[in-house]
C-alpha cells in the first residue's frame, strides 16, 4: 500500500454524528451519500433521519465556472484532431496556440468572477468568488510557465525574454500606478514617483522607465547631466532579438561590456549624489541585495527570480534555471515562512520535474480539470515519458478517465465527458459503456441523444438495453406505438412480439383493434418479429372484408393458419371469423379450401383432449357450439362448393 | 464565416427564438429568447444582441450578448396537460398562433389552449398511438404534426377527433422529429427525420412526400423556411451542423411547364394574390441532383447537437448542447 502523500483533510458535516451515532456512507460515482446507522452506543434518542450527500468538487455546479469546462472541451477536441494531419515538426506552433486558447479561457472566466464578485452583495458568495478567482489566477500563472519552460521550450536568450513576458503578464497593478504617477498634478513629487521607476526596471520595461525619468530631468535642471548619464545608460542595455542576426554569443559580448560601463559608473561615484540613481544602478548591474530592499515590489520570489536574472545572467540556459530558482526562493522567503503549495509547483517547474508538477497540482487543487488539460497537451508534445502506472493505463490516460468521471456525474455536463472517453484508448470505452447505462433518461429527446452516442460508437448491449427501457417505459404507460418505435430502433424482435400480443389480447378482449393509424402503416417493420406479421395481416384481412373483398379475404385467413404464421391460440378465433365467410350465399372458399380449414379445425379440437383445469360450465357450452356451428358451416360450405366445382358452365 | 459570434451561457439550449419585429419595420431583430434543458432548474432567458463593430477585423470583441434587464413573469400554467395513467409526460412541442395555442406530448394527446382563458379548450385524446414530436399550423384551425412512426398527420381542429390525412414515408418507418410550412404556399412542408433526412412534402397530393434529400448524418432537430425568403431553408441536427439551403429557378422549367415564361419563377417568388395553383415551388422540382440545391455549413467548426435554430430577416441564432448560442447576422438570403 502506498503511503499517502498528505494527510487527509477533515470535513465536518453538520447535524451528522451527535450523540455519538456512528456513520454510514457509501460511494457514488462523484461523491459519498453519508448516514446515521443505528447503532447506539448508549442511551435512547433519535437521530438524523436525513440523508448528506458530501461533494469533493463544488466548481462543476459553479455556472461561470461551466464556461470553462465547454469552452476547454472545445479546445480539446480540436487538439485531438489536429495532430494526425501534420509532421511533428511544424506542430509546436500549434500547440503553442492551444495553449494560449486555454489559458485565454481561464483568464476569461476570471475576469467574469472578478466582475460578478465586485457587484454581487451577498458576502458568502464574495468570498467564494474571491477564492476562484485566486486559484484560476494560479492555475494560469503555472500554466504559462509550463507553456514558457516546456512547449514552447524557448533556448537561452528567448528564455528570458519569455520569462519576462510571464512575469509581467503577473505583476499588472505597475500600470495603474504609473498611470496614476503621470497623471497626477506633480509626477515627480508623487509619493510612488521612484517606485514606479523601480518597478519598470525590475520588470526590463527599460523604455517605460526612462520615460517616467524625464520627468524629472525636467524639473531639476541642476542634475541634469546625471539623468543624462542615466538615460544613456538605460538606453544602451542590450536586448536579446531572436529575430534578429545578433548570435547569442555576440549579444552576450555587447551585453558584459554595458555591464562593465555600468560598473565603472558605479565604482566612479558618479550617482553618489542621488541615492535613487544610485540604487537604479545597483540594480543594473545584478546587485542582489539592492533588489531585496524592494521586496514589495518585487512580490514574488519568481519576480526577483527574473529581474536577478535579467540583470545578471541574460543568457541563462533552460538547465541552469533550478539552481537560480532554488537559491532565489532562498533569499526571498524568509527562513521561517513555510513555502506554499504554488512555490513548491513553480520550483518543480523550473527544475524541469513534470512529474511532480503534475503530481503537486493534482493535491493542491480540488477538481481534476487543469492537470488533465495539460497533462494531455504535454502528452501530445511528447514531453511525458511514457512511463506505465501500476494500476492501469498511463498518465494522461489515467488523469483524463479521472476528470471525465467527475464531469459524467452532472446533471448536464456529462454529454463533455462523452469526448473524453473516446480519447482515452485503453479504457475509455468501458468507462463510457458503464457510465451510458447510468445517465437518467427522463425524456425521450435525452434518450435518443444517449442513444445516438451509443451507435455512433457501436456499443449494441447498450443500445439494446436502452430502447427497452423506454420500450418498457412505454409500454407501462399504455402508449403501444412509442414501445413499438423503439423495438424496432433496437431490432428487439422479442419485444415486438410482446407488443403484439398486447395487441391481440386488446383485441380479444375488446371486439376491435386500438392504434389503428399503426397496425395499418407498419411497412417493413411488421418483418421484425412473427407475431408483427400476423398482426399486420390480420388486420389487413378485417380491412379486406370491410371493402367486401371477400375472396381475398378469405384466402389470406386460410394463408395465415396454413402458413403457420398465427399462433394456435388464434386459431379458433381465426375460425370464428371464417364463419361469416361460410355462410355467404355465394361459395367463398373452394373445396380444397374448406378441405384445408377442416384438417385445421380437426388439428385444434385433436389439441384440446387435455383436461382443462376450470372451465366455467357456461364456457364449455359456448365452445362446443361454436364448434358445432363451424362444423355445419364447413360442411355446407363444402357440399355448395363441390357443386359448383362439379357444375359445368352453360 | 466572420460574422458569426459565438456566446457560452452555462446552460445547454433546448429551444432559442427571436423576437418578432414588425415586418414594415427594416430593423434586425434584437431581443432573443432561449430556454435551457438538462438541469435541476431550467430556465427561459431573454438576451439582447448588440451592434458588431469592426465585423471584418478579426479579433472584434465576441460579445454582442448580454442578457436583458427585461423580466418576464408567468401568465399562466396549465398544470398536467399531458399526462398517462398515473403520471406526467414530457410535452415535446407547443406552437402559438395568438391567441390559441397547441402542444402535443409523449402522451400522444393534442391540447388547444386560449392564451387568455386558464381552463383548457380541448383535448385530442388518443391522437396518436407514439410520441408526438412537433406540430405546426397550416391554416387557421388546421394543424401538422409528426411523430416517432414517420407519419405527417393533419387535422382540422374544427371537426372530430380523426385526422383529415396521414401521410408517411414508404420505407422503414423513421421518426419524424421537425416540421415546418412554407410561408407563402400552403401547402408544402418539409420535415426532418431521425436519420437526418430532409423531406418535402406536397400536403394536397399524395401521401408520400416530394423529395427526399439527405442532410445530416444524425437526427435533425428543426426545420425552417426562411419567412420572407422561401427559397432559403435551414436546419440543425444532433450531429452538430447547421444547414443553409438555397434552391434556385433554374432556366430548365420541368417537363409539366413547358411553354410558361421562366420569369414567373423568379428567386423570391411570392405567391400572387390570386392564388395562382400554377406557380410551382422551387422546393417541389423533385430531382435535386439536377444542381439546384446549393448546401452550406453555418458553423465554423464541429460542435455538439444544435438543438435548435431561428431565422429573421438577415439574422440566426442557433443553441447547442455545448452550451453555447451562435449568431450570424449577414446570412445572404
Amino acid at each position: 500500500m502506498e503511503e499517502v502523500d498528505v494527510e487527509p483533510t477533515t470535513t465536518l458535516i453538520p447535524g451528522v454524528g451527535l450523540k455519538q451515532k456512528h456513520l454510514g456512507f457509501e460511494w457514488g460515482p462523484g461523491d459519498i451519500l453519508v448516514y446515521e446507522t443505528n447503532f447506539r452506543p448508549a442511551g435512547a434518542g433519535s437521530g438524523c433521519p436525513s440523508v448528506h450527500v458530501v461533494r469533493k468538487d463544488e466548481d462543476i455546479y459553479s455556472p461561470i465556472l461551466r464556461k470553462l469546462f465547454n469552452e476547454s472541451h472545445h479546445i480539446f477536441v480540436g487538439l485531438q484532431n489536429i495532430t494526425e494531419d501534420v509532421p511533428s515538426k511544424n506542430k509546436k506552433p500549434q500547440f503553442v496556440s492551444i495553449s494560449k486558447n486555454y489559458r485565454s479561457v481561464i483568464r476569461a472566466c476570471m475576469e467574469e468572477l472578478q466582475h460578478v464578485a465586485v457587484s454581487t452583495q451577498d458576502v458568502t458568495l464574495v468570498c467564494q468568488y474571491s477564492n476562484q478567482v485566486s486559484i484560476l489566477l494560479a492555475t494560469e500563472l503555472i500554466w504559462n510557465l509550463c507553456e514558457v519552460l516546456f512547449i514552447d521550450a524557448a533556448p537561452a536568450g528567448c528564455l528570458l525574454l519569455h520569462l519576462l513576458d510571464w512575469v509581467r503578464l503577473h505583476k499588472a497593478d505597475v500600470d495603474e500606478k504609473a498611470k496614476e504617477v503621470l497623471q497626477s498634478d506633480s509626477p515627480t513629487n508623487h509619493l510612488a514617483y521612484w517606485d514606479v521607476v523601480i518597478s519598470f526596471i525590475l520588470q526590463g520595461r527599460v523604455d517605460e522607465a526612462r520615460h517616467v525619468l524625464t520627468k524629472q530631468a525636467s524639473v531639476q535642471a541642476a542634475s541634469r547631466t546625471l539623468y543624462q548619464l542615466m538615460d544613456t545608460l538605460l538606453h544602451k542595455m542590450p536586448v536579446f532579438n531572436p529575430s534578429g542576426t545578433q548570435t547569442l554569443t555576440e549579444f552576450d559580448m555587447k551585453w558584459r561590456h554595458w555591464h562593465e560601463e555600468c560598473d565603472r559608473c558605479l565604482q566612479d561615484k558618479s550617482f553618489a549624489s542621488n541615492p535613487h540613481l544610485e540604487t537604479i544602478c545597483k540594480i543594473l548591474l545584478g546587485d542582489e541585495d539592492a533588489m531585496l530592499e524592494h521586496k514589495e515590489l518585487l512580490g514574488t520570489w519568481y519576480h526577483f527570480l527574473v529581474s536577478r536574472l535579467l540583470f545578471s545572467h541574460p543568457t541563462v540556459k533552460p538547465a541552469e534555471l533550478h539552481y537560480y530558482a532554488k537559491s532565489s526562493m532562498d533569499m526571498f522567503l524568509d527562513s521561517r515562512s513555510v513555502p506554499e503549495p504554488l512555490d513548491s509547483i513553480l520550483l518543480a517547474a523550473f527544475e524541469f520535474d513534470l512529474h511532480q508538477v503534475i503530481k503537486d497540482c493534482s493535491i493542491a487543487l480540488n477538481n481534476w480539470w487543469f492537470v488533465a488539460h495539460l497533462t494531455d497537451l504535454l502528452d501530445h508534445c511528447k514531453l511525458l515519458q511514457s512511463h506505465n502506472l501500476h494500476f492501469g493505463s498511463n498518465l494522461r490516460e489515467f488523469l483524463v478517465l479521472e476528470y471525465a468521471s467527475g464531469l459524467v456525474s452532472h446533471h448536464s455536463l456529462w454529454q463533455l465527458a462523452v469526448d473524453y472517453f473516446d480519447h482515452c484508448p485503453e479504457f475509455g470505452r468501458v468507462y463510457l459503456e458503464l457510465q451510458l447505462e447510468r445517465v437518467p433518461l427522463e425524456t425521450e429527446r435525452k434518450a435518443l441523444k444517449v442513444l445516438r452516442i451509443c451507435e455512433q460508437r457501436h456499443m449494441t448491449e447498450q443500445v439494446r438495453s436502452i430502447c427497452k427501457i423506454m420500450a418498457k417505459r412505454a409500454l407501462s404507460n399504455n402508449r403501444l406505438g412509442s414501445a413499438l418505435s423503439w423495438s424496432i430502433r433496437a431490432k428487439d424482435a422479442g419485444f415486438a412480439t410482446l407488443i403484439s400480443e398486447r395487441f391481440l389480447q386488446d383485441y380479444c378482449t375488446r371486439g376491435s383493434f386500438s392504434d389503428l393509424d399503426l397496425i395499418d402503416n407498419l411497412g417493413p417493420a411488421m418483418l421484425l418479429s412473427d407475431r408483427l406479421t400476423f398482426l399486420g395481416k390480420y388486420r389487413e384481412f378485417h380491412r379486406l372484408y370491410g371493402e367486401n373483398k371477400f375472396t381475398e379475404a378469405g384466402k389470406l385467413l386460410l394463408s395465415l393458419m396454413t402458413a403457420k404464421i398465427a399462433p394456435r391460440s388464434f386459431w379458433m378465433t381465426l375460425l370464428t371469423d371464417a364463419l361469416p365467410l361460410l355462410e355467404q350465399k355465394e361459395v367463398i372458399f373452394s373445396a380444397d379450401q374448406t378441405h384445408e380449414l377442416m384438417f385445421c379445425l380437426e388439428e385444434l379440437t385433436s389439441d384440446n383432449t387435455e383436461p382443462k383445469p376450470e372451465p366455467p360450465a357456461l364456457g364449455e357450452d359456448v365452445e362446443t357450439a361454436k364448434l358445432e356451428l363451424l362444423r355445419l358451416a364447413l360442411a355446407r360450405n363444402l357440399a355448395m362448393a363441390i357443386v359448383k366445382e362439379g357444375t359445368v358452365e352453360a | 464565416m466572420d460574422c458569426i459570434n459565438a456566446k457560452y451561457v452555462s446552460q445547454k439550449i433546448s429551444k432559442t427564438r427571436w423576437r418578432p419585429v414588425s415586418a414594415s419595420s427594416l430593423q434586425q431583430p434584437e431581443l432573443l429568447a432561449t430556454g435551457s434543458w438538462d438541469n435541476e432548474d431550467n430556465k427561459v432567458s431573454i438576451w439582447s444582441v448588440g451592434e458588431n463593430g469592426g465585423h471584418d477585423s478579426t479579433d472584434e470583441n465576441v460579445s454582442g450578448v448580454c442578457c436583458t434587464l427585461q423580466t418576464l413573469s408567468v401568465l399562466h400554467t396549465w398544470e398536467g396537460a399531458h399526462h398517462y395513467q398515473c403520471a406526467r409526460a414530457p410535452c415535446t412541442a407547443v406552437v402559438c398562433s395568438s391567441p390559441e395555442l397547441v402542444s402535443v406530448g409523449e402522451d400522444g394527446r393534442v391540447v388547444l389552449y386560449k392564451a387568455d382563458q386558464s381552463r383548457i379548450v380541448r383535448t385530442i385524446e388518443n391522437a396518436d398511438s407514439s410520441t408526438i414530436h412537433a406540430v405546426t399550423f397550416l391554416r387557421t384551425a388546421e394543424v401538422l404534426t409528426v411523430n416517432s412512426i414517420g407519419q405527417l398527420k393533419l387535422w382540422d381542429l374544427r371537426q372530430g377527433n380523426e385526422p383529415a390525412q396521414i401521410l408517411t414515408l414508404t420505407g422503414d418507418r423513421v421518426p419524424l422529429h421537425c416540421v415546418d410550412k412554407h410561408p407563402n404556399q400552403q401547402h408544402i412542408v418539409a420535415t426532418g427525420g431521425q436519420d437526418g433526412m430532409l423531406c418535402i412534402w406536397d400536403v394536397r397530393q399524395g401521401s408520400v412526400p416530394f423529395s427526399l434529400m439527405e442532410a445530416h448524418s444524425a437526427e435533425m432537430w428543426e426545420v425552417h423556411f426562411h419567412p420572407s425568403n422561401p427559397d432559403h431553408l435551414f436546419t440543425c441536427s444532433e450531429d452538430g451542423s447547421l444547414l443553409h439551403w438555397e434552391t434556385s429557378s433554374g432556366s430548365d422549367t420541368p417537363s409539366f411547364l413547358q411553354g410558361r415564361n421562366s420569369s414567373m419563377m423568379s428567386r423570391s417568388a411570392t405567391a400572387p394574390a390570386g392564388g395562382n395553383q400554377s406557380l410551382i415551388s422551387a422546393w417541389l422540382s423533385g430531382d435535386s441532383s439536377k444542381g439546384r440545391l446549393e448546401t452550406t455549413h453555418m458553423l465554423p467548426s464541429q460542435t455538439l447537437s444544435v438543438n435548435s435554430l431561428d431565422v429573421l430577416g438577415q439574422c440566426l441564432v442557433c443553441g447547442t448542447d455545448g452550451e453555447a448560442v451562435y449568431i450570424h447576422r449577414r446570412v445572404l438570403v
